[in-house]
């Protein structure tokens, strides 16, 4: 097998597997922050994609102007969605909740076909060009740009994760939402503030994901894989999101490459389906206990 | 106005329609089923032999997921695995339908199993995504393998009974509405055993029920069982309708549109599965109604169609869990309530 | 009535159970002879529903034995257990609240019946048979026998505190119970709800002939109707015997003087762990 065609193969997979990881972390901080299961990631992230044309293209704002309103665009949808639909649902059984954010997504894809049609759409060109080599190996530059980008981001979560009042109000709301309001913690505004953050971070992750191949209404499988990212992750570990972003990142490159485009699915989810047997609770997820 | 009913034994009370207002309802509704074909259009009768199928998966992905708290996002693919079955049937062998019915639902049953296994170790959403895995798995199988036609799938002759086909509408229906019939029938008797107990001991406590003599994994195996029984039943019933089966014939929306349906309907009923079902059938050719109505006062109509029944699905979803969590059933009680207690509440 | 003499049903044999560094139980024997009424006292955090999870198959224990009947339950899953006969109530109530006071009652008998998929499907012969027996068994023996009859049709989330308990002891009874396994029956009753149980407790015994063995921190209940008292301390055995004997014992005194503050315990046990 030519060592350099697999280099080749393994950095795509590691510049895609980074957008997996950071869509991802916006996952895991959703579930950490409120328990709930966000299967319109994908569609918040197309979003982001599709605000992007909006602002980039549709208003002809320079890139950069365009990018951030995207981000911003997906913050409000999160502050919109968790007040208007998340929270009527609190203490409702985790599968309504996850049917909910089902049923947004539906709402989305309906919303973005109405108003751009079904056809998939080129972002406008806002990436340096040059390629990009590391030793020999040849690397897309938007796809070093889209793993450049998501580090920054996911470094800039961990930091704040650990060292600002937030990411203490976040550990405690995560570890027991009754002890964190005991201690004085406004756990609605954490809410808010995690679904704000998250859809920001999947809104900007949709421009990089789009401007690397396009985006449709269909991008919101993008979603399915990260479904697969967190599970092995496990629902409640960063890390465990960032080891799985990188892992399905690669095997995804190395499948497409070696078996074929349409292996790619089938090979993560039978590895996930593999994992599940042995790990229920993913690598680094944590399971409770049950008392009688 | 009805006065608390008196039950005169045990029979009576274990009975599945114990009243006269119950038992009026259904032989009107059985005289109105038979009658329906001889005065439809074949229009309606393609909507109601649809309505029938989704009536039948709903069914069985109830008991599942209503009943005894499995969510499943894998309906679909059950339905896929009869429906492929009956076609390869039906194409190789030409064996009897009936038969081809049984054989299908019977592999989709077995592979339910399968799939539910990990259901003693995994919960809730790892569960529904263990389905989803399922779902690709047999997605990939199915377009990919030479017996199942690949990309292009299959297309099949119509089931035959006495040498004649069917495949009208009108003869469809004949064998599409019974079917559906009996399952929903099923359904509801197994329900009033040990079985359909022990479903919903596993649903609402999980842990204790053991204690108490239900197996776990016994339990939640012949739920998954019997759910894609009904899938794979259905699917059947959908290869014949349709005649034509292709790796696209079922995508993971269907699967959502099946939760979606219960949900709708109500989770946890037999008459929420099937006024589900039965909505979520006919809101699109509503919504298709009202485009066409539309169209000389505005003229896009048509090409907004599809975005608006995406937008309007989910929005039914969304809607009913945050303002009708227990969905048209509930709808239909306070209609009932209101009108037995009519005269003396206003 | 003495029992003494009779063989014990259920013999417990120096089990221990840990979770992680708590010693729930440690070296704890003790029997229950057939036909009494034992009962299990000792503070909060004794580890007292931590053996009944134990004999009822949800907890594993690290080491020891339980008998019963005569054969060992070593490796006996749960269901199977509840089939041989040892029904239980518990400390947190436990009926299903999707379901009506009938069926939870009747869901109890799911191991003692046979049928299968395809006969509860067409609900003729078997299925149907079985249903209507039960149900008239239920109805005469278990529900006229704890007067909830007008409840058998109620959901059980609406019932009072003091009939979900008695909703509890029925589905018990349904199980066809050897040995009925009762976690704080009275906890949280009232006097006079607690003169019922104790009746009804002492009904079973005398009418079905069924062995008893219950947990209750209420003495006044244990003293009056149990044959046999055992004493559970941080997961030990410190005493066991007839009530009036138990109930002078200085260890067990002891015990419950130290455990004025419970909540101070159960945290020093937890602090001990940690
Ligand atoms: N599943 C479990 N995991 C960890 N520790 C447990 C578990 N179950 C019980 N324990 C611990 O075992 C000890 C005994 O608890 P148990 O519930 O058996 O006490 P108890 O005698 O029934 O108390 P009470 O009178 O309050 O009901 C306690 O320290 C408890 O915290
Ligand atoms: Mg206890």
């Amino acid at each position: 097998m030519d060592a350099l065609f697999l280099a080749e193969v393994m950095l795509a997979g590691i510049g895609s597997g980074a957008l997996y990881a950071l869509t991802g972390v916006a996952f895991v901080l959703i579930y950490k922050a409120t328990r709930v299961v966000n299967l319109a990631i994908g569609e918040i992230l197309m979003l982001g994609g599709y605000a992007f044309l909006g602002f980039a293209a549709g208003l002809g704002l320079p890139a950069i102007a365009a990018l951030v309103l995207a981000v911003v665009t997906g913050g409000l949808l999160g502050w919109l969605v968790e007040r208007s639909l998340i929270r009527p649902m609190l203490g409702e059984s985790p599968i309504s909740v996850f049917m909910v954010t089902i049923g947004l997504g539906s709402i989305l894809v309906g919303l973005v076909q109405l108003g751009w049609g079904a056809d998939p759409l080129r972002l406008p060109e806002f990436m340096p060009a040059t390629p990009v080599f590391i030793g020999d190996a040849y690397l897309a530059p938007k796809v070093a740009v889209g793993f450049v980008a998501a580090a920054v981001v996911i470094a800039a979560f961990l930091a704040l994760f650990r060292f600002s009042r937030s990411g203490v109000a976040l550990k405690a709301t995560a570890g027991d939402q009754g002890a964190a309001y005991s201690v004085g913690i406004d756990v609605p505004r954490v809410f808010s503030a995690a679904w704000i953050l998250a859809c920001a971070t999947a809104a900007g992750a949709g421009v990089l994901v789009g401007a690397i191949g396009g985006i449709s209404p269909t991008m919101g499988v993008f979603g399915l894989s990260v479904l697969v990212v967190v599970i092995i992750g496990g629902l409640d570990s960063i890390a465990g999101a960032l080891v799985g972003g990188l892992l399905i990142g690669l095997v995804e490159a190395l499948a497409g490459a070696f078996l074929g485009g349409e292996y790619k699915l089938v090979v993560t989810f039978t590895l996930l389906l593999l994992l599940l047997m042995v790990r229920p609770y993913g690598l680094f997820g944590t399971h409770e206990i049950e008392r009688l | 106005m009805r006065i608390g009913t008196l039950k005169t034994s045990y029979a009576a009370d274990e009975a599945l329609f114990d009243t006269a207002l119950q038992r009026g309802l259904l032989v009107a509704l059985l005289v109105a089923a038979v009658v329906f074909p001889f005065v439809a259009s074949p229009y309606w009768l393609f909507l109601a032999c649809l309505c029938a199928i989704n009536v039948a998966s709903a069914t069985g992905l109830n008991l599942l997921t209503g009943y005894t708290g499995l969510v499943s996002l894998g309906q679909a693919a059950f339905m896929s695995v009869g429906a492929y079955t009956v076609a390869v049937l039906e194409i190789r062998l030409g064996t009897p339908f009936a038969l081809n019915l049984l054989i299908g639902a019977g592999l989709a049953a077995a592979i339910g199993i399968l799939v539910g296994i990990p259901s003693l170790r995994v919960k809730g959403l790892y569960l529904a995504i263990a389905t989803i895995a399922a779902s690709v798995i047999l997605h990939f199988l199915f377009s990919h393998w030479t017996l199942t036609g690949e990309a292009r799938g299959l297309s099949m002759p119509p089931a035959r009974l006495f040498g004649i086909a069917i495949d009208q509408p009108f003869s469809l229906y004949w064998l599409i509405m019974p079917v559906t019939m009996l399952m929903v029938l099923g359904a509801a008797n197994l329900l009033r055993t040990r079985i359909g107990r022990a479903f919903i001991a596993v649903r609402d406590r999980d842990i204790s029920a053991e204690v108490l003599g239900i197996p776990l994994l016994r339990t939640k195996l012949t739920s998954f069982a019997i759910s894609s029984f009904y899938a794979g039943l259905a699917g059947g019933l959908w290869a014949y309708f349709f005649r034509v089966v292709t790796p696209e014939s079922f995508p993971l929306d269907n699967s959502i549109f099946y939760l979606a349906a219960i949900i709708v309907g109500g989770m946890g009923t037999i008459l929420g599965g099937i006024l589900g079902a039965v909505f979520m059938t006919l809101v699109p050719e509503l919504l298709k109604f009202g485009a066409n109505w539309l169209t000389p006062i505005y003229p896009d109509a048509l090409s907004a169609l599809a975005p608006v029944r995406t937008i309007v699905f989910g929005a039914l979803i969304v809607g009913f869990l945050i303002f009708e969590p227990r969905g048209l059933v509930e709808i239909w009680v306070r209609i009932r309530r209101f009108f037995h207690l009519w005269p003396f509440r206003t | 009535m003495r029992l003494a003499g009779r063989d014990p049903i259920l013999e417990v044999e120096r089990v221990e159970l840990r979770f992680g560094g708590v010693k729930a139980l440690s070296q704890v024997s003790f029997s229950v002879p057939e036909g009494s009424i034992t009962a299990v006292i000792g503070p909060n955090g004794a580890g007292k529903t931590s053996l009944f999870n134990t004999i009822s198959g949800f907890y594993r224990p690290q080491a020891g034995t339980i008998r019963f009947a005569g054969e060992t339950l070593d490796g006996v899953a749960a269901p199977e257990r509840a089939a041989r006969g040892l029904a239980r109530t518990f400390q947190n109530i436990a009926l299903f609240r999707g379901m009506t006071v009938l069926d939870n009652i009747k869901l109890g008998r799911h191991a003692h019946m046979r049928t299968n998929l395809l006969d509860a499907l067409v609900y003729w012969g078997r299925a149907r048979r079985e249903e209507m027996e039960l149900r008239a068994e239920v109805e005469e023996r278990i529900i006229d026998f704890l007067e909830i009859q007008h409840i058998r049709h109620a959901a059980v989330g609406t019932l009072a505190y003091g009939l979900q308990k008695r909703v509890e002891l029925a589905r018990a009874l349904a199980m066809r119970p050897r040995i009925l396994m009762l976690d704080e029956p009275v906890a949280g009753m009232n006097r006079e709800e607690t003169e019922d149980m104790a009746r009804f407790i002492l009904d079973v015994k005398e009418e079905w002939g069924t062995t008893i063995l219950m947990v209750e921190h209420d003495m006044g209940m244990v003293m009056d109707i149990s044959d046999h008292v055992v004493v559970l301390n941080f997961g030990q055995v410190i005493a066991s015997g007839e009530p009036r004997a138990v109930q002078s014992d200085e260890a067990v005194i002891a015990a419950y003087l130290g455990a004025g503050d419970v909540g101070e315990i159960a945290r020093r046990i937890r602090a001990d762990a940690a």
